[in-house]
């Protein structure tokens, strides 16, 4: 016990002294945090239009404004003809066209129906995609409106169904609740995954681990030795997220903080001998960042952080599920978002100490002191 | 077993025994180190002299339970280097070529956690290192790595010697130090040798051999030789001549031509010289052939073969 005492002292000492990865370990992370969920917005507004109106009535006008009004669309210019409308579009200026045919207006009161033409650049998927959605539905409404005028006097033909949505557990959509969480979950990964990954890596690379291994110290000892500092050091990190969750966004956790915590302890165990067992087979830090960051960098973009998960087609989910970073991203939405319980967590908790040990197990079985 | 293995143990206390040791790197494409044998006995200065690359580094490295031999079997301080590996590392020190110890932590850090690991204190043994570590002293508050390679040096010794090993390895230790460093390291491993601790140390610099009581040759992962230093240099086979002249690189390939020569190297300074057969008087012969070819001003004196000589001969 006291071997171990004293390579935590030796470990946090040098964390201290280190001037250039302090910073990263503590400041970076908030700096993020503070950042990243600002940016990372996929609520869609300000969609160029370019409007082609060859009818020029009343009905166009109402149409028009109603899309101006909406507050997702921005009018990007009214044109003469669709080639003219088309090179807005070439020049970045207009995301969608809606090109309005002659006696738009004659037809839809006479005949009853008229089609009006849509086109998006979907070079940008989403914002083409939300965007014409978006002005199917402005056009579903006014077309209802449209039917409302004419058929007064006859309500009893009106036949429709309203769906009325509510949303639960983020009840304005705000995206921030959404991303903030999952943001701290991936900062916890980011600095714990490499501070323990360049670790053992190092003291190979200065060559300390020489005169270590020539030492009576036992391999777990030396493990846990550099286990225990970055796992504070995580949850250190995480505690100061959920502050900046609470104070600039107003996040307050709606579950029990101690299953989230309790969650954390046991996803930093699984994450640390991720990076221990990348340290392992490293020679140099170079080989061990690269490795560790190419791996990180899946985990992350597969772990349900910005996609959902259930949109993967189904070989990509059983990868995403073979990660530790996806079951942490869902049990933290879960848990600050929906407030769930111990009970409604324990099978990715489970998954998670499947993880911790396995990976741990590995990292000490290949750390030898014998070449 | 047991009583067995502990009377061998206290027979076999502070020696080194290697026997057949083969060591090869990258799939048996590069030999290290090929059937190499000696026996280092307790107590003993043992010096093991060659050039970088021999495989000084990688024997130390087998010895102290780093790296794992292809064939061959060795005992240190009694124990196997394959089966007692984890009582070798409670009662070896080693000092790696490359100063291995943590930059960021201080001088008396260093010397802490090291004690630590190997469950004992500073003060324990505080006798042993006092000499070495009073120099040091007054810097113990400073980082390691800010440190001159003489005073890194001595840390590192002392962080080898904290818990009173029995024996001691010592890669390289001189190398990259200054003249009056290595002067003081060696008169340091004096004093630990009265202390009754088995030093091996190894060495590119032949001037140091003679320091040692027993020397080993290593060239090539093959041992050359192995004896006192006197002995070795006793040995040399015929009489050694230094030549001088004011042109000694001119005149180095006559005296390579010359028929009569053995050997024929350039030493400092001088052209070290032996000739096939030690009856005649062959400076004088050598003298009047250089003579001839135009260089007057040759000396040619005997001389006493140093390990070096005997070093080029066994090559």
């Amino acid at each position: 016990m006291r071997t171990l005492r004293f390579l935590l002292v030796k470990e946090f000492k040098q964390i201290f002294r280190d001037k250039g990865i302090l910073p990263i370990i503590f400041i970076m992370p908030m700096i993020q945090l503070l950042i990243m969920p600002l940016a990372a917005n996929f609520d869609v507004k300000n969609i160029n239009i370019a409007i082609v109106d060859h009818d020029h009535s009343s009905y166009t006008q109402k149409l028009v404004t109603k899309i101006a009004s909406s507050g997702y669309f921005h009018i990007a210019g009214n044109n003469r003809s669709y080639d003219e409308a088309m090179r807005l579009i070439e020049r970045e200026k207009a995301d969608i066209i809606l090109e309005i045919p002659v006696n738009f207006e004659r037809n839809l009161i006479r005949e009853g129906s008229q089609k009006v033409y849509l086109a998006a650049d979907a070079i940008n998927g989403t914002k083409s995609g939300l965007g014409a959605s978006y002005l199917t539905s402005i056009l579903a409404d006014f077309n209802n409106q449209v039917r409302m005028e004419w058929l007064q006097g006859q309500p009893a033909n009106i036949q429709s169904i309203n769906v009325e949505v509510s949303n639960w557990f983020n009840t304005y959509m705000d995206y921030h609740k959404f991303m903030v969480p999952a943001i701290l979950a991936l900062l916890v990964t980011l600095v714990g995954g490499f501070i323990s990954a360049l670790n053992i890596v190092r003291e190979k690379e200065i060559g300390t681990i020489e005169q270590i291994n020539v030492t009576p110290i036992k391999k777990w000892e030396f493990i846990l030795g550099k286990m225990i500092p970055f796992w504070l050091i995580g949850v250190f990190d995480f505690t100061l997220g959920l502050i900046i969750a609470r104070f600039v966004y107003g996040i307050v956790p709606a579950g029990s903080l101690a299953v989230l915590y309790l969650f954390v302890s046991v996803y930093l165990v699984a994450l640390l001998g991720f990076g221990l067992l990348i340290s392992t087979y490293s020679d140099n830090q170079l080989q061990a960042m690269f490795v560790a960051f190419f791996f990180i960098m899946i985990f992350t973009l597969m772990s349900g952080l910005f996609t959902p998960v259930e949109n993967m087609p189904q070989w990509a989910k059983v990868i995403s599920n073979l990660t530790p970073v996806t079951h942490f991203v869902q049990v933290m939405r879960m848990i600050v978002l929906k407030g769930s319980g111990f009970a409604d967590i324990k099978w990715q908790l489970l998954i998670e100490i499947g993880f911790a040990v396995v990976l741990n197990g590995w990292a000490v079985w290949n750390y030898k002191k014998t070449n | 077993m047991q009583p067995f293995n502990r009377l061998n143990h206290r027979t076999l206390m502070g020696s080194v025994i290697i026997e057949h040791i083969k060591k090869t790197y990258d799939k048996g494409n590069v030999l290290a180190l090929k059937d190499v044998s000696f026996t280092v006995n307790e107590g003993e200065l043992f010096g093991l002299i060659g050039a970088d690359g021999a495989g000084k580094t990688s024997l130390f490295r087998i010895l102290t339970t780093l790296l794992l031999a292809d064939e061959g079997k060795a005992t240190v301080n009694g124990y196997d280097v394959i089966k007692d590996y984890k009582q070798i590392r409670g009662c070896v020190g080693y000092m790696p070529g490359k100063f291995s110890l943590y930059q960021d932590l201080t001088i008396e850090e260093n010397l802490n956690f090291f004690a630590t690991l190997f469950a004992t204190s500073v003060e324990e043994n505080y006798d042993l290192i006092k000499d070495i570590y009073e120099q040091i002293k007054p810097f113990k508050d400073r980082r390691a790595g800010k440190l001159s390679g003489g005073m890194k040096q001595k840390l590192a010794l002392c962080c080898a010697l904290i818990h009173k090993p029995a024996v001691l390895f010592l890669d390289e230790p001189t190398t990259g130090v200054d003249a009056v460093s290595r002067k003081e390291f060696w008169e340091m491993l004096k004093r630990l040798k009265e202390q009754g601790i088995t030093i091996l140390v190894s060495t590119p610099y032949m001037d140091e051999a003679t320091l040692c009581e027993r020397i080993a040759l290593i060239q090539n992962g093959n041992i050359l030789s192995i004896d006192t230093p006197e002995n070795i240099t006793k040995a040399y086979p015929r009489k050694l001549y230094a030549l001088t002249a004011s042109v000694v690189h001119k005149i180095l390939s006559d005296v390579k031509a010359y028929p009569e020569i053995a050997s024929c190297y350039s030493f400092g300074e001088f052209l070290h010289i032996s000739f096939k057969n030690d009856g005649k008087d062959n400076t004088k012969e050598l003298l009047q052939h250089l003579s001839q070819k135009g260089f007057k001003d040759v000396t040619i004196k005997e001389i006493e073969p140093t390990v070096e000589d005997c070093f080029i001969e066994l090559m």
